[in-house]
């Protein structure tokens, strides 16, 4: 009989810690990482609050959050090796192609 | 029915290897220890939905995120060039401003979740769940029909973007 509001707790410090990866690195991957991280920290209220109220739809809203995060990783990551191609950097704060 | 101290250590155990794992990613120098600890922060989500009885998600975490999207992502770390960016600045220039605003988006949403409010106030019920695979099945194949074909849709043009975006130009 765990409160619900533990499982909100540690998804908001996931939350927040992906948070400052995303805002703080300059590498892209890992600010990539610190997405899923976000995303993930999602899945964890939906499930809790899933169990909560004994129904399975947070448990399939939250497979349809990781498809999401597969097609967010695929495209991502693709983005990133064609700016390696074209920049050779993979710091975001040279890429700069947009700024004028 | 586990005892009540198993949940709470169970819980307790994963919920802190997540948080763990989590910090060390992000304060991480080498791009490759990154994915090794976000690694760790998911196998840790997987044993919290474990906890949680969602056995289908359980094995879904790990197959598709841990087998399918982390491959990926030290695939990439493998073809993309990263000495040069480990030897730099790992934060922007805007890194104290950013943890001020984190920080007020964490106070903010921890007011949220500690009011006195009905939904944040209920507990995970106590008693042993059904193996609920089949419900997954039956909600994902009636009831959300229509957002799995999407679903389909968007990984297909996912995977047909990716494709374009890595290939050569003049290929």
């Amino acid at each position: 009989m765990i409160p619900v509001t533990h499982y909100i707790f540690l998804s908001l410090a996931l939350l927040t810690i992906g948070v400052v990866g995303v805002l703080t690195r300059r590498n892209v991957i890992v600010i990539l990482m610190s997405i899923e991280l976000i995303l993930n920290a999602v899945n964890i209220n939906l499930v809790a609050f899933s169990r909560m109220f004994g129904s399975v739809h947070g448990q399939v809203f939250a497979i349809f959050i990781i498809t999401d995060a597969a097609a967010e990783a695929a495209v991502g990551l693709g983005i990133i090796i064609a700016l390696f191609r074209n920049r050779e950097t993979v710091l975001a704060d040279e890429m700069d192609i947009l700024k004028w | 029915m586990a005892p009540m101290a198993l949940q709470y250590g169970f819980f307790y155990f994963f919920a802190g290897l997540a948080i763990v794992c989590a910090i060390l990613m992000v304060i991480g120098r080498n791009v490759v220890h990154s994915a090794v600890f976000l690694i760790g922060a998911l196998l840790a989500t997987a044993g919290i939905y474990l906890q949680l009885r969602a056995e289908f998600l359980f094995i879904v975490q790990i197959i598709l995120y841990v087998g399918g999207i982390m491959v990926l992502f030290v695939f990439v770390i493998m073809l993309v060039n990263l000495d040069v960016a480990a030897r730099q600045r790992q934060f922007s220039k805007q890194l104290w401003l950013a943890l001020l605003l984190t920080i007020v988006l964490g106070g903010q949403l921890m007011f949220m979740a500690r009011r006195d409010s009905p939904i944040f106030n209920g507990t995970v019920p106590p008693a042993a769940l059904p193996p609920n695979t089949g419900e997954v099945a039956t909600s994902l194949f009636q009831t959300y029909m229509l957002p799995f074909e999407i679903a389909s849709i968007m990984l297909l043009v996912a995977m047909v973007g990716a494709v374009l975006m890595a290939k050569r130009r003049d290929a």
